[in-house]
């Protein structure tokens, strides 16, 4: 099958305001349709990647950042892009479950009705097919109008992964997306993503890398700030070219 | 094992000691607020038997000649009182929006304390400032034939009561923590939906309490008031009231307290007016304490 590349990082370096280098001079490319998983031990980058692929990084503690990020070929730090569009087009999971201080349903709706959807059927719809999506449909299809704060940590991430969905994005970025998930619901969601991935591009850091092992279709490993090797999925997790890497996996692997 | 006892046993004498000393000093504070209410009470209720109710109840307030109305006072002072929550509380909002959310941070550690500073302004002179600049400004840009108006003791009592509000809800703001703005941002909000739809939704009830602490201020305020509002007792109910002068019932008994003979009806109307004035704080603060609490009880089910 043809690879489409989705989203081409070239060269980027980002520092925070108190002087941490997160990222040392990362080229990567990201391919559509694909499962890209990013993983490596703690404080090695992920999560700094990812916001910075949906500019959730601008506002905050961002001192400099270096090199490009292209979607679909485009500068996505170009002056002429709309962030909110592009924070649309590039739906993020964080790693803690936050749900809006609204229902359950609001939840959902919040992201569709800000890009303008009213009617009131595709909001219905919207909100039955992402539930769905997140394996949460069955839990909550009676009670769409309690708190978002009524449910359990793990339905909580399921909701925000609903949430994302709703949007109808392109790239979906999956920070640590099941770290409060039991066994079940994991599997659940691994199902679904397979799904997914036919309308999607899934960028996903997994919080465990047997996980990792079994999502990807491709992988890349961060080690402080470095992307080390990448290669698809198949590869990396059994035949790793460089030491650190195969350390890093061996390690976990026992 | 023994010596630990005995340890023990010392350390809840000192526990008891202090938990008696807390208690007592709670009770005394309340107490004190009985008596102050009783004294109150003692010289405040013979008004209501030494002046007969439709002259107590009625607009003309002119104590020299035995006219003891005191609507145009309650009126004042709801006239001025509103006017200011009015200005205030629009104005603190967006201000201590624009300090949580949108200022740099090096102006943030400008305006923090520099508000603090604003708010230990001595009552007498902001209404030296208002009495010298503000009516003159007022007289002059609205063409009144005076600038001691309701008016300008609202615009003061605002002044007095934003340092309140902004800090306050300031902190509520901050406090409203940064993966709810992450997480709008993410799906699509400009930086204004999310302060709007999330940021003030969660820190709601703080926002509340700053607004009730700020008006609290300034119904209770005095020196500034009788300075400013030109002290005129008259109910005006028509359009323009509030750019005329009014008397407040703060004013009212600060000017007239000093003057006035012990135990004669004029000051057992005075305190009368004190009466009102704490049975309309009291009200005031049952409600917002009220809505504070119901709306704590629907945080609480939305946040728990
Ligand atoms: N807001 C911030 N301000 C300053 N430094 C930060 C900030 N966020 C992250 N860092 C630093 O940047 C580096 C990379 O952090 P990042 O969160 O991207 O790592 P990660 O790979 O996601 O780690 P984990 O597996 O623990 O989630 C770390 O050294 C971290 O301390
Ligand atoms: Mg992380």
């Amino acid at each position: 099958m043809e690879r489409t590349p989705k989203i081409v990082i070239e060269h980027l370096n980002f520092t925070y305001d108190d002087g941490t280098e997160s990222l040392l001079d990362v080229s990567s490319t990201i391919y559509a349709n694909e499962i890209t998983v990013i993983f490596g031990p703690a404080g090695g980058g992920k999560s700094t990647l990812l916001r910075v692929i949906n500019r959730l990084n601008d506002l905050a503690a961002g001192k400099s950042m270096t090199g490009r990020v292209l979607l679909d070929g485009q500068d996505i730090y170009a002056k002429e892009v709309d962030v909110t569009a592009l924070r649309r087009k590039v739906g993020i999971v964080f790693a803690q479950p936050q749900p809006l201080p609204l229902s359950l349903r609001a939840n959902i709706e919040y992201g569709p009705r800000l890009a303008g959807v009213r009617d009131k059927q595709k909001l219905d719809q919207l909100v039955e097919q992402s539930l769905t999506q997140a394996a949460l449909w069955d839990e909550v299809k009676d009670r769409l109008n309690d708190s978002g704060y009524a449910l359990s940590g793990g339905q909580q991430q399921r909701l925000c992964l609903a949430r994302v969905l709703a949007l109808e994005p392109e790239v979906i970025l999956m920070d640590e997306p099941m770290s409060g998930l039991d066994p079940l619901s994991t599997a659940k969601i691994e199902d679904s993503m397979q799904q997914l991935k036919q309308l999607y591009t899934i960028v996903i850091a997994p919080h465990n890398i047997q996980q990792a092992a079994r999502v990807a279709d491709n992988a890349a490993f961060f080690l402080q700030g470095r992307l080390i090797e990448e290669g698809t999925g198949k590869q990396l997790f059994t035949k790793p070219k460089d030491k650190r890497t195969e350390d890093y996996i061996m390690g976990r692997f026992g | 094992m023994n010596a630990s006892i005995t340890e023990h046993k010392r350390t809840s004498l000192a526990e008891f000691a202090a938990e008696r000393l807390i208690r007592g000093s709670g009770i005394m504070a309340i107490v004190f607020v009985f008596l102050i209410f009783a004294f109150l009470l003692r010289e405040g209720l013979p008004a209501f038997t030494e002046v007969p109710l439709d002259n107590l109840f009625s607009a003309r307030w002119y104590p020299i000649e035995e006219y003891y109305g005191i609507l145009p006072l309650i009126f004042g002072s709801l006239v001025v009182t509103i006017g200011a929550a009015i200005i205030a509380m629009p104005i603190g909002l967006l201000t201590a929006i624009f300090i949580a959310e949108i200022a740099p941070r090096w102006l943030r550690e400008i305006l923090k304390p520099l508000i603090e500073v604003v708010a230990g302004i001595p009552s007498v002179v902001l209404g030296f400032f208002g009495v010298v600049i503000l009516s003159s400004l007022v007289r002059e840009t609205l063409n009144l034939p005076t600038g001691l108006t309701a008016f300008t003791g609202s615009v003061i009592l605002a002044y007095m009561a934003l340092p309140t509000i902004v800090s306050v809800a300031e902190d509520a703001l901050d406090a409203v923590p940064r993966s709810y703005r992450d997480a709008a941002l993410a799906l699509g909000a400009t930086k204004w939906q999310t302060i709007w739809m999330v940021t003030v939704k969660a820190g709601k009830s703080g926002i509340l309490t700053a607004m009730m602490l700020g008006i609290g201020r300034a119904i209770g305020e005095t020196m500034a008031v009788l300075m400013v509002t030109g002290n005129a007792a008259r109910v005006a109910l028509e359009p323009g009231a509030l750019f005329m002068p009014v008397r407040t019932m703060t004013a009212t008994i600060a000017a007239e307290m000093g003057e006035v003979a012990q135990g004669s009806a004029h000051f057992h109307v005075l305190f009368a007016i004190g009466i009102v004035l704490f049975v309309i704080t009291f009200l005031v603060n049952l409600v917002a304490s009220f809505a504070i609490f119901r709306q704590s009880k629907r945080s609480a089910r939305l946040l728990s």
